[in-house]
Formats: C-alpha cells, structure tokens, sequence
C-alpha cells in the first residue's frame, strides 16, 4: 500500500477509441510523486488524449487511472483533485485577473475573502500583484500565461498538469518560462505532467520523459537515458539530430555489437536487447560524437568527403558525403575549433566515432 | 490607392473618407425615406386634428395625446379623469410581448445551444430546419395555430385521446393564446442571435470551469451565460419589439379581449372609424416606449460586452 501510495498517477492498460480509430493502445505508465513528467510526442501521438484522460476531459474506453492509488477514471472531472494549464489558456474573460485565480478556490468551498487572500498570494508567487484588477485581455500572452499557472496551482491540486502551456510564447519567452516552471515544481512540491511536443523543452526540464507516437509509448527514462540511449528508431530520430546507418549484425557480445556495412567496412558499437546476430538494423550516432580528421584516428573511420560547413551559433555543422553510405553531418562545437580542424568542403576526410558513441536501435 | 496609402498624405484619406461617405449615400436614402419620414410624418399626424372619414385637418391640435390619457366624458365638457383603456392596452401589449419573450428564451436557449454544440457541418442543417416554418406567411401560420389549439382541434383531441383531460381546454381566445402566437412569430429571431452567441463561445472555458471544481451549473451560470449574455439580450430585444406591436397574433387568436397596443393602432387606420391623429400619437407612444426599454437593453449590453473583452 505504501509503495502504491507513492506514485502519484498510475496509468493501466489504458485504452481510447473514437469510433473505429484508437488514439491510444493500451498505455500503462507510472508517474512518482513530486516529479516532473513530460509527455513527449509529435501532433496526434495521444499525448494531449492522455492528459484530457487524467483530467476527466475524455473518458477511459478501457483501463485504469489511479491518483495516488485512488480510482478516478469515473469520476467528473470538476471532482478530481488535478487542475489544468491549458494551451490556450481558456481565462474567463469577463472576470478580473484575482477573480480568475479565486474561483477554484471559491469552488472548492472557501470563502471569499479567503480565496481572495490566497489568489493574491499566488499572484504574487507568479509576480502579477500589480494586473490583480485587470481583464485577461489587457494582459500580454506570458502574463496570462502565468495568471492560468497561478489559477491552476492556487486550489493546490495534487497533480498539476499542462497542455502545452509554452507553445504560443516566444522563444525568450518561452525559456524563461521553463526555468520558471521547473522553479515552481520545486517550490510546491507538486507533481507536473506536461505535455509537449518540443524535444528541447522536455529534455531541459523534465525528471523523466515518456516519448509516445502512434498512440503507443515508445520509450520511458530520464532525459539523459532518451538522448544516449534512444531505445528505436523513432526515439532516435524525434529527440535531437542523429545519423543513421544500415548495418549487418556479425556478433553481439556483453551488450556490444560487431557489425558491418554494405561494403564491408566494420564497425563496434553499443547493441540493444532483442538484436541477434544477423540481423539488418540501423546504427544511430550523433553529430557531437563524431569528428573529422584527415587521416583515420581509429581503424573505423569512415571515409567521406566535406560538402558544406553552416555556422549555426554555437556549433558548426559539416555535412560529410560518406564513401559507404549516406550523408552524414558532424557537429564540431566552436569553443573546440581549437583542437579540431574544419575542413573546406570537397576536402577528402575521414569521420572518426568517439568510442561507444555508435548504438544499434530496434525499428 | 495603395501607393497614396504607402505615402501617408492625409489628402488620401481625406478621398477615401469622401468615396466612402457617397457609397453609404443609398443606404441613408433607404433609411430616411423609408424610417425618418414616416415617423416624422407620424410625429406631425399625432399633432393635427382628425378628419371623421380618416385623413387629417391641418389644424394643430393635442386632442390625440388627450384621449389617449385623459376621459372627459362623451361630449368633452366633464372634469378630466385618467382614461385607463388604453393605459391598459398598454400595459398588457408589454405584459404579453414580455411573456412572449420569456417563453421564446426557455424555449429558445436549449434550441440554440443544441444546435451550436453540434458537429460543425451538420449545424447548417438544423439552423435550415428553424427556418423552415417561417416559408409560410405569418397570416396563415397563425390561423393555422388557431386551428391547432381550438377546442375540437387536434392538441385537445389529442390530450382527450390520451386520456390526460375529459373536456377540452380552452386556449384560443385567452392572453396564453396570444403568447404562444407571438412565441410562434418570433422564435427564431431569439434562437439565432444566442446561437451565433455559443457558437463564438470557447468550450475550453467550460472544460476550465469543471476543472477547477465548478459543477456543471455553476459553470452555466458563472461562465457560459456571461459570455453569451449579448446574443441573449439581442434575442429578447428582437422578440420583445415586434411583439408589442404585433396585431396578427392578438387579433385572431386572442379575440376582443385580448386587445393589444397594435390593433388599436391597425383600426385606427383602416376602416371609416379611423382616428389618424389618435393612432398616429398611440404609435409614436408605443415608439418612445420601446425606445426607452431599448436604451436600457443597449445599456445592458455594452455592460455585458465591456465585461466580456
């Protein structure tokens, strides 16, 4: 009972079907309290589906949720102690800023002067004492978009969960908000579930990330586990930039893998479970792992030839036409331009792997 | 024009101001014409003497506004007393078109708001459906109602077939008859506006509401009707005025005893008996009074729309 009581939302085997289509197949997940959890996925994955589920907004076609190891799939949603922050914000207009974020509360069945009290409090926490009397409408999109923080966090929910709530700000904006928001999860104590569809933005904040598409979870870790160890294709190919190469497994040994490409050339890298020896699968390697030389540093090095260099701020990005194989881009950092060499392009180089960085991935 | 824009003389808006005011020029044509004059001439007409075949005599005279609020006996010469028949007329003109509207916003709201809360391109369908009724003129329409409610008609056949009542209720003939003839007029001009109303209205505010611990009442009450409240008072406003100075209605399914303000109006006009002077000052009352409950509506309105930007 205890260990059950400390996971703030457990999803079992849940199921959401429109008609023929199913959004969602069979999704069991498990979100600790006081975590930050993000939903990671492109448009139409199911993630939003998930969050309307918790929230009550959708209903359960098959499945479990439990908050803090209380059922909830049946209950409305005006009756589940969660509170949204949603992408459009949906403030109520005709109601003042201090209004908006009492109203919870006032429902909740405290009094006016107290809800009010504590509404001005939140403000204040959120930095918006000052707009208390204003209308939504007079306040700009980061504004409001705190104010639907304030409102939502105010009746103290035992989960907080968030539709997205950063996509319609600015890019400064919308970084500064996700210090705020990590700030504040820290600071109340209570568990985020947040939805996005930005991989950035998950891996900046988030203490674990469930990467979802096509209505199935693809792969469930902490931001690092994500990146560098994409567990499929898909997880590799959504979260950041990576290479990809067609490899034939030869041998698995101790979680490494030797392999070889269409040609012949070998390569070593990590392997994951379910790969046997023979099969055909992709190699994913990331651009900050590889650097050019013009000579092989390693025996691996694949050969290639320089066709462009973009200077993208803090890196430069040379894509490198490989002898056996497709196109490949190499991120040399600029703060390294030092100890490594860029290459004009049409220069003949090879690509070398720091080591471990090559990892085979399930389709 | 553009390029002029792009300059930004003011000369080019000063042009454009001008093209404009000539384009608006048929539109104030049509409005002075067809409203201006007549209810100046109307104004003009309830200040003149009565000519008794109908017509005026162009002799200045407040003898319409006197009979219509004052009884000075049959020959004019006894101490003047408040005549309440018209007062009357009035009075009930307001209380039936008042009823009127209410039973179109009970009858109205779940329509529109039924209608608005469809999926997006079967919504056309059902506002068709409204409208079908209203192919029929109003005339027949409302002997039909007539037909419908009378006490060997088909609702009171109905309710005796079913066992509900032994001997017919009588409906025509009654102020509910008048009601419901105005009700029948007039309800797709209440379910219209309230539906364009929740169709602008953004349900994530609702999905906001229950959320945050608002039952589903409350949120109708503290956050739907807010935001629809102009869509509303646009729907009474266009229920409540032609009902005050229906005729059809009242005439045919309310008989003499239900005389409402427009008949009084309508007779006054046609026929010999008419009094030009007498219906022209009963309109130009019926206008002002309307007018006032307009302003407070409007007033009403510009509360509810300041409130919802």
């Amino acid at each position: 009972m205890s260990e059950r009581m400390s996971n703030a939302i457990d999803v079992r085997n849940a199921v959401k079907r429109y008609g023929d289509f199913t959004a969602l197949k069979r999704i069991s997940l498990t979100i600790k309290d006081n975590e930050f959890f993000t939903l990671l996925g492109p448009s139409g994955c199911g993630k939003t589906t998930l969050l309307r589920m918790i929230a009550g907004f959708e209903d359960v076609t098959e499945g479990e949720i439990l908050l803090y190891g209380d059922e909830i799939e049946k209950l409305p949603p005006h009756q589940r102690p969660v509170n949204t922050v949603f992408q459009n914000y949906a403030l109520f207009p005709h109601m003042t800023i201090l209004e908006n974020v009492a109203f919870g509360l006032e429902m909740r069945g405290k009094s006016k002067s107290e809800a009010r009290t504590r509404a001005g409090e939140m403000l204040e926490l959120v930095q918006l004492s000052q707009f208390a009397a204003r209308k939504p409408s007079q306040l700009s999109g980061g504004q409001q978009q705190r104010v639907a923080l304030a409102r939502a966090l105010a009746p103290q929910p035992k989960v907080l969960l968030l539709d997205e709530p950063l996509s319609a700000l600015d890019l400064k904006l919308r970084k500064a908000m996700q210090l705020e928001l990590k700030h504040l999860q820290r600071e109340t104590g209570i568990t985020f579930i947040f939805v996005t569809h930005d991989q950035e933005e998950a891996l900046t904040m988030s203490d674990r990330i469930a990467v979802m598409s096509a209505g199935e979870m693809q792969q469930l870790g902490s931001p690092t586990e994500i990146y560098e160890q994409p567990r499929n294709m898909f997880v590799a190919d959504f979260i950041g930039e990576t290479n990809l190469l067609e490899v034939s497994v030869d041998q698995v040994m101790n979680g490494r893998a030797v392999c070889h490409l269409g040609g012949g050339h070998a390569l070593t890298c990590n392997s994951v479970e379910g790969i046997g020896v023979g099969s055909k699968v992709h190699m994913s390697v990331r651009p900050e792992r590889l650097f050019t030389t013009d000579v092989p540093v390693e025996g691996e090095a694949l050969k290639g030839r320089v066709v462009e260099n973009i200077f993208v701020g803090t890196d430069i990005s040379t894509i490198v036409d490989l002898a056996e194989g497709p196109q490949f881009i190499v991120r040399t950092s600029n703060s390294e331009r030092g100890n490594k060499r860029i290459f004009e392009p049409g220069s003949e180089i090879f690509v070398n792997m720091e080591l471990g960085a090559g990892r085979l991935l399930v389709d | 024009m553009a390029a002029g824009a792009a300059s930004g003389g003011s000369a080019t808006t000063d042009t454009y101001k001008e093209a404009r005011n000539w384009l608006l020029l048929p539109s104030w044509a049509v409005l002075g014409i067809f409203v201006l004059a007549p209810v100046c001439m109307m104004l003009v007409y309830s200040f003149l003497t009565k000519e008794f075949r109908g017509g005026v005599i162009w002799e200045p005279s407040l003898a319409a506004y006197d009979q219509f609020f004052f009884d000075r006996g049959l020959f004019g010469d006894e101490p003047a007393k408040i005549e309440w028949t018209y007062i009357t007329i009035f009075w009930r003109s307001i209380w039936q078109a008042g009823a009127a509207t209410l039973l179109s916003l009970v009858i109205g709201f779940p329509t529109a708001y039924f209608i608005a809360t469809r999926p997006e391109r079967v919504r056309p369908f059902w506002v068709f459906l409204i409208t079908i009724p209203y192919w029929v003129n109003l005339l027949i329409r409302t002997v039909s109602m007539k037909f419908l409610l009378r006490d060997q008609g088909p609702l009171n056949d109905f309710l005796i077939g079913t066992g509900l009542i032994d001997s017919p209720i009588h409906i025509v003939n009654t102020n509910f008859a008048v009601q419901l003839g105005l009700f029948y007029s007039y309800l797709p001009f209440m379910v219209l506006p309230i539906y364009a109303a929740v169709e602008r209205y953004n349900f994530s505010l609702s999905e906001a509401a229950a959320d945050l611990y608002a039952p589903k009442w409350v949120t109708l009450r503290r956050i739907v009707l807010p935001a629809i409240k102009p869509g509303v008072i646009a729907g009474c406003i266009l229920v409540f005025v032609p009902s005050m100075g229906s005729f059809l209605a009242p005439d045919l399914l309310g008989g003499a005893k239900n005389f409402m303000i427009g008949s009084l109006i309508e007779e006054q006009f046609k026929g010999n008996a008419g009094n030009w002077p007498f219906g022209a000052a009963a309109s130009m009352i019926l206008l002002t009074m309307v007018l006032i409950i307009l302003l407070i509506f409007a007033r009403q309105q510009s509360k509810a729309e300041n409130a919802g930007s």
